[in-house]
This record gives structure tokens, sequence and C-alpha cells, in this order.
């Protein structure tokens, strides 16, 4: 893809000010990092962040069939959700594979708004829309909205903003903007994802880097998430992966009917041949994704750990080698190097 | 905890961004402030082991960022006398100091004559300014 297709956030310029990093990613020009990953990383588990994820891509499903259209289409039970409430799902094929995860807030009786990868927005939205049913109507918003994510410890307080609990969202005032706050994340931390108007994106990021919050790049980004081992699409889980093998099943509902849930009751009956798993290195080396695991499996997520100072992974290995505590030798570029199956999530924060 | 751009006068360079100090049949082998400043944080230096021999031009060991990985390029042939272990244990201080603390390998020259494909600092600047 040539540089001029690159597509840019509200914020580029105030990126690009910063000294950001700037990279390549899923069709966007996104800042990578500021300052560095490990110092942003650190800035989010100890005090807080702020992330443009702008690129993610916003759905709305609207009508009054829409409940219907959509409790066909994703994994977990949209019934379940009061307005103002929100659920990780996955978007699912007809072999169980997964076209995107995504997270659906309710809206009302008859409005979701799906929030997806912005490398799958795409797909995302021509799978909705060829599904669509009577009396529903699928629209891509992604140009109208900006989306911060303030994450860390002291975000809330930064914030002027209540603790609520997780997956729930409400309209709000931050920094003078009008905004959805939604209680999700991708660290691990205390936090929130703040969804403006386009327009007011430059306006809402000068006000909360202006109370002295870290500029937290993709690569914290990444290194954050895999420390609490939640799954990247396109890496851990994709079209060819089923959620059961990945430990997703908790957000598969497999007693009502959606796309490919023959297929994932199948998986579930039989166990799954081979399950992602987390893993730490015992040795000095940076898994990466793709790397062999011996004895078959793959790495699909690999980093250095800010926080362990070690490598840390996670990867498809087969049923057998899945028990935390199992010893995995990972080829690191033709080097064998030793290391272990642990419990999710590698990093578990201490209460305080 | 990256210092300042430099690169001493008194260093030959590869265009690979590696860097040599030659005393007398003894070379000390490192990256440049260009090269650590494109991966970022490092935290890992995969060395080669004591004993063994580098070859100029051929990759002799890794160094590896949260993002990505480059080989380290032997800028002179030679036997490796010695591994800098404070690189290795500490990463970060090739970053901190690439010259200095940041040094990887001292190795003993094979064929000291191979310095005079080496750039020196101009040479080198003019490598960097077209990056």
């Amino acid at each position: 893809m040539s540089d001029e297709a690159l597509r840019r956030t509200p914020l580029y310029e105030r990126h690009v000010a910063l000294g950001a990093r700037m990279v390549p990613f899923a069709g966007w020009e996104m800042p990578v990092q500021y300052e560095g990953v490990i110092p942003e990383h650190l800035a989010v588990r100890r005090g807080r962040g702020v992330f443009d994820v702008s690129h993610m891509g916003q759905i709305h499903v609207e009508g009054p069939g829409q409940a219907e259209l959509l409790q066909g289409l994703l994994s977990n039970d949209l019934s379940r959700l009061a307005d103002g409430e929100a659920q990780y799902t996955l978007l699912t094929n007809e072999r169980g594979g997964i076209v995107d995860d995504l997270i659906a807030y309710r809206l009302g009786p008859f409005h979701t708004l799906l929030v997806v990868n912005a490398g799958n927005r795409a797909a995302a939205l021509a799978w909705l829309q060829e599904r669509e049913i009577r009396g529903t109507e699928v629209r891509d918003a992604s140009a109208e909205y900006g989306l911060l994510a303030v994450q860390g410890p002291t975000a809330l307080a930064s914030l002027g903003l209540r603790q609520a609990p997780a997956f729930t969202h409400a309209l709000g005032e931050v920094h003078g903007v009008e905004v959805m706050v939604c209680r999700t994340g991708y660290t691990g931390e205390a936090g929130v994802e703040l969804l403006c108007a386009s327009d007011d994106a430059v306006r809402l990021w000068d006000g909360i880097v202006g109370t002295g919050t870290t500029p937290c790049g993709l690569g914290a980004r990444d290194t954050l998430r895999l420390e609490v081992c939640y799954p990247l699409h396109g890496n851990d889980i994709t079209a060819a992966t089923d959620a059961i093998s990945a430990g997703l099943g908790w957000a598969c509902a497999l007693d009502k009917e959606f796309t490919g849930v023959a297929a994932l009751r199948a998986v579930e009956e039989e166990g799954p041949k081979r399950r992602l798993v987390a893993f730490v290195m015992d040795e000095k080396a940076v898994p990466r994704q793709g790397m062999p695991v011996e004895g078959g499996g793959e790495v699909t997520s690999g980093t250095h750990s800010p926080l362990l100072d070690r490598g840390i992974g996670m990867g498809y290995v087969p049923a057998a080698a899945a028990a935390p505590g199992t010893e995995l030798v990972i080829d690191v570029r033709g080097r064998l190097k030793r290391a272990h199956v642990v419990k999710k999530p590698i990093y578990v924060k201490e209460e305080s | 905890m990256a210092g300042a751009e430099s690169y001493p006068a008194d260093l030959k360079y590869h265009p690979e961004h590696d860097w040599a100090r030659i005393e007398g049949d003894e070379a000390v082998l490192g990256i440049t402030w260009w090269a650590q400043d494109a991966l970022g944080e490092l935290v890992h230096f995969e060395a080669p082991a004591v004993g063994g021999s580098v070859v100029k031009d051929e990759a002799y060991g890794e160094v590896e960022s949260v993002k990505a990985v480059s080989d380290v390029v032997a800028p002179l042939s030679g036997e490796i006398l010695e591994v800098n272990e404070k690189a290795v244990e500490e990463p970060e201080s090739i970053n901190g100091d690439p010259y200095g603390e940041g040094w990887l390998v001292r190795i003993r020259l094979s064929d000291p004559s191979e310095a005079d494909e080496l750039l020196d600092v101009e040479g080198y600047r003019a490598v960097v300014a077209e990056q």
C-alpha cells in the first residue's frame, strides 16, 4: 500500500508535534511510540496514559429488527444487555472462525453500536450489510468519531469521572466535550474509552494531555494487552481459528443460534485439539508471531514484558501441552529457547 | 534514557551502523547511536560465544527492542575475546551509551588491513544523512 493511501486520524498533527514515530497500521498512519514503549507502558500501569484509537471502526445497527439480526450473527447473548451496557462478542463465520472481535454497546432497544478493529472494519461492515434483514439498517459511522482511551489507576480521577461497572456506558462531558463514556479498554487497567465527534477530538486530546496524561502509542497498547492476554485479531484469533480453542468460549452463547454455532458446539463437545496458551520465557529471548513451538504449535503474539522484564507471548499448542507449568521450547530464529505455560493473564494487578 | 546523537571521531564505521574502536591488534565493536535510536529501547542482546569468530560484513549477533530485531554486523574479522556482559544483562545500556558501557564484543583482528575499507566519521555521517 502506498503512503498516499494511508488514512490519518483527527489527531495526526498532534502526534507529529509530540515527536511520535508514525507507522502504517491497518491502513492508517498511527503513532507507534512517543517517548518509548517501555515508559509509556509503565505510565499506564502506574499512573495513566491516553491512546488515540480513532482508527477503530464504529458501525451503527438500527431498526426494529436489529436485535434479531445481531443475535444471529454475534456469538455472545445480546439479550442479556440492558440500555447502557456493553459486551465483548465475536462476529463468526460458518466454520466458527472469527471474522472480528468487537464490543457491542446497547444504545436502545432498536439501536446497537459496534466498535470493530480498524483492519476488519470493511470486512465486518460487508458481512453485516450482506445479511441485513427487513427492519434493520447497518451504517458505517467511523469517520464521524474520534476515540480516545484513557487508561491507568489515576485515569478516572484525572477526568473527573466516578467509578462505574466495567462494560457500561453513558453520555457525559469531559474537558468541555460531549462524549460517550465507555467503561472498556485494552490494557487491563481501570479506565475509559471516550467516543466524541471527530471535530472535538483535538480539544478532548489537548484537555487530557494537559492534565499530565502520558500520550501512548500502539507499541505500548500491544505490550499492555499481551501482559493481560487480551487476544489480537489477526494474530491470536483469525477467520481460521475458533473461539473455543482460543479460550473465548465465555463470549459464546452456545445455547442460542448464531453463525457457526454448530461448529463451535462440536469443538466444545470433542474438546479442542489445540489451545491458545500464555507463556513466559525461561531464557533471555523475545518470542515473536510465527515462531514455531517444538512438538507442534506456533507463537501468535510475543513481546518483551516491560513489567516482568522478560519475553512473554501467546500461541497455539497441542491440548496436551496446554496446562500451566508445561515446558515449551520455542524456535527463536534457529535457536531453541525454553519457556513455560502460565495461567492467563500473565500479569495480575496487585490490589492496592 | 538515550543520549544525544553522536558519532565519535576516533572510531571506524560500517555502513550497516556498526562501529569499531581499533586498539593495536584488537578492536571493540558496537552499534551506532543511529542504530539504537532506530530500534528504540533495547531489551535483548543475543551475544556470540567467546572463542568464536566474526567475519567482516556478516552478522555475529542480534539486538532486539520491544518492537523489532536487527542483526549486528561485524565491521572487521577476528576471534571473539570478550562479550560485554553488561550489554547482555542490561541491554538498555546500549541505548544509554552506545560507544561506552554499551559496547558489544572485543575481538582479536585476523586481518587488520580490513580497517582500510571502513568509513571515518564524515563518511558515516553521510550514510546517516541518506537514511
